[in-house]
């Protein structure tokens, strides 16, 4: 897994709630075997006027002007501004996936949807919950500033604006120490493996009928 | 010691180390189905991993597998990327191995959630995971059932463990009697009304109270299958009688000796008294209506005898937006009836309400009747093919095909539209699914999540009706 460490990144604004795992990368997707390659399709619905399937070229497809991905002030933008519930819905990680592959290392929202929140550190990710007054200042100096950038300091736990106002925010310990460090889930439950043996031969005979 | 709740008991009996407060917890089963699994069995390979306990898990096809055509086998599967999807998870079962394995056309085939519980393969006192958000399903067993990520099914199946936090305990209680026509669709509906898409974001559920004590498994399933649509990664209920007799018999239950001392075990699985929880809701059963989704939300919900809301009434601005957004692309006004609202499609399908009980109710209401001429389409899309076989065996399919709908092999199909059955931008469903997202049943779709016997109404009055008039 890719290191997280800090970030000076464009700030794209989404300024929608509940914002659905079908909506970043909706379903006809889901067919791929690979787990790359989803950043041109995050957003589908929302980013092109016609219809995607897997296996088209993107770049012939017609954008959707409106939506605030396209705009030309916005591109290269690495830290996404979202709303409440960012991320409901399925357990797809193909959301995360889309978002990493198409640029994004940071998702800062009030709050998040729990599986979503989760896949986002799987993958490099940084997923930021910030109370909603501040999200919302956020958005309104954001909008009003073109190429606004936010400095994220993992170690610090800290987002400053352009301005030098400094937001903390908080981070699980575990998940905080994997991202800075890149380090694989596995790997690091691997180094437990004498104790899932011992817990697993405990369990069966305490409830043999779980393996029979 | 202190009282627990179930979610405590279920929890703190699979901890294999806790540092910090993440614990690694211990994984009973794990259900495998082909779209979210391919990544993760290729991480594997890729590590020169196995599985550390092939015996837990079990698999079927269901997301990507078509509900006709089946007489052409593997090229009935028109769509050549979905083929492929499932014809890897073929042979990545093959090459892994699995405790049992429903593929595509097996008679055992069917939603994931629908399979694990009827096989038996889903216990109680069990932690069951899949790649898949509705795996809180399975929580009706008294189990904790959790959907998880690719990384995390790769994850379970390398080490047999989930990196886990301990979440908050809820209670949802609902205590009453159900009126006529009232299910638990309806309850679950009503819940998510009341506490939000969000409301139970960093909880576990325990549902509780008389009125889910006299819900069959079938309807406690229903129930826990929505609570992540609540934003709870777990339902659950307590075991009883009901679960017990549920499970006995099917073919991957306990046998003869082990079966006592399981019953023994499982009854233990409830919630002590005095035991505190972090948050309670509830609710009268009877005041519970029909519930109907006007919005792109499974929270945008009213009963039937209500209107669409009016957004000028919200003085919240972000959820002034959402409603505005939601009327918008649902193409509906401010305080139509519910009662008013055509619809051009009908589904009665999806690992929601999908079982036998539910097209028992759907066909109750069918019968004699004609869909209206203005529906274009009824699906019935039965949950697995033991659901088909006894639904057949009962003769609902005939109920069904006279009455106009169409009778189809089992499979998620238009829950999420990734076959062929979906619907086409602009038209307007009445389904039993679960989400009512934008776009979910097809682009451009419209879907309002009702329970199998108002869908039914629905498809017979050609618009949404309370079934209780009927
Ligand atoms: S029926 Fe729908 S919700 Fe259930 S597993 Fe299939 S796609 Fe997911």
């Amino acid at each position: 897994m890719q290191a997280f460490n800090t970030l000076n990144g464009l700030v794209v604004p989404l300024d929608r709630a509940n914002v659905d795992t079908d909506a970043i990368i909706p379903k006809q997707f889901l067919k791929s075997i690979k787990r790359s390659g989803f950043g041109p399709n995050a957003f589908d619905e929302w980013r092109y006027l016609d219809h995607g399937e897997p296996g088209m070229d993107n770049s012939k497809r017609q954008l959707n002007p409106d939506f605030v991905l396209n705009k030309s002030r916005y591109q290269g933008a690495s830290v996404l501004l979202a709303r409440e519930n960012f991320g409901c819905g399925s357990s797809r990680e193909h959301a995360p996936w889309a978002l990493e592959d198409y640029g994004f290392r940071v998702i800062i929202a009030p709050s998040f949807a729990d599986i979503f929140f989760n896949n986002c550190f799987k993958n490099g990710m940084l997923p930021i919950v910030l109370d909603a007054a501040s999200v919302d200042h956020l958005f309104k100096e954001c909008e009003a500033t073109e190429g606004y950038q936010l400095k994220i300091a993992l170690q610090e736990q800290t987002i400053t604006t352009p301005g030098g106002q400094v937001f903390k925010f908080d981070v699980d310990a575990f998940r905080k120490h994997c991202l800075l460090n890149g380090l694989d889930d596995i790997g690091l439950t691997m180094q437990h493996q004498d104790k899932i043996k011992a817990f697993e031969a405990q369990h069966q005979k305490a409830q043999p009928w779980l393996f029979n | 010691m202190s009282a627990k709740t179930l979610y405590d008991k279920l929890f703190d009996s699979h901890v294999v180390t806790e540092e910090n407060g993440t614990a690694l917890i211990y994984i009973d089963r794990h259900l495998v189905h082909e779209v979210t699994s391919p990544q993760a069995f290729e991480g594997l390979r890729l590590a020169g991993r196995k599985p550390w306990r092939k015996d837990s898990i079990v698999a079927t096809a269901d997301h990507n597998t078509p509900t006709n055509g089946w007489e052409k086998g593997l090229d009935g599967i028109a769509d050549p990327i979905a083929r492929i999807q499932i014809e890897t998870l073929d042979s990545n079962i093959k090459e892994f191995g699995a405790k049992a394995y429903f593929p595509f056309m097996d008679k055992g085939q069917g939603i994931v959630h629908v399979m694990g519980p009827e096989q038996g393969a889903t216990l109680p006192g069990m932690t069951v995971v899949c790649g898949d958000s509705h795996t809180s399903t399975h929580g009706a067993f008294g189990a904790l059932a959790h959907g998880i990520g690719t990384s995390e099914v790769e994850h379970v199946m390398a080490t047999q463990c989930l990196v886990q936090k301990k979440s908050k305990a809820m209670l949802v209680r609902v205590d009453g009697k159900l009126g006529r026509g009232v299910t638990a669709k309806d309850i679950a509906l009503a819940i998510i009304g009341k506490i939000g898409t969000a409301g139970g974001t960093g909880y576990a559920i325990e549902f509780g109270g008389s009125a889910i004590r006299a819900l069959s498994m079938e309807g406690r399933m229903t129930l826990c299958n929505m609570a992540i649509e609540a934003g709870a990664r777990a339902g659950m209920v307590a075991v009883d009688d009901t679960t017990i007799d549920y499970i006995k018999g099917r073919p991957y239950a306990p046998k003869a000796d082990q079966w006592d001392a399981a019953v023994n075990y499982w009854r233990t699985l409830v919630s002590d008294d005095g035991a505190k929880f972090d948050s309670t809701v509830t609710l009268q059963a009877e005041q519970i209506q029909p519930q109907v989704t006007w919005g792109t939300s499974p929270e945008m919900v009213v009963g039937i005898d209500g209107v669409v809301p009016d957004p000028t009434k919200e003085v919240d601005a972000t959820k002034r937006g959402s409603m505005e957004r939601a009327l918008q692309y649902m193409d509906l006004k401010a305080n139509t009836p519910m009662s008013a609202i055509a619809i051009d499609k009908v589904f009665i399908g999806s690992c929601t309400n999908s079982r036998i009980e539910d097209l028992r109710a759907a066909a109750l209401v069918a019968k004699g009747k004609k869909v209206a001429a203005n529906v274009k389409l009824a699906l019935v899309v039965p949950g697995s093919g033991l659901v088909k076989a006894q639904a057949e065996a009962e003769g609902l399919d005939k109920i069904f095909k006279e009455a106009g709908f169409e009778w189809r092999e089992p499979g998620c199909s238009m829950c999420l539209a990734m076959n062929a059955d979906r619907l086409s931008p602009g038209e307007r469903c009445a389904s039993t699914s679960n989400r009512n997202f934008e776009g979910r049943q097809g682009q451009g779709g419209r879907t309002h999540l009702v329970s199998p016997e108002m869908a039914a109404a629905a498809a017979v009055a050609g618009h949404f009706v309370d079934v209780r008039s009927l």
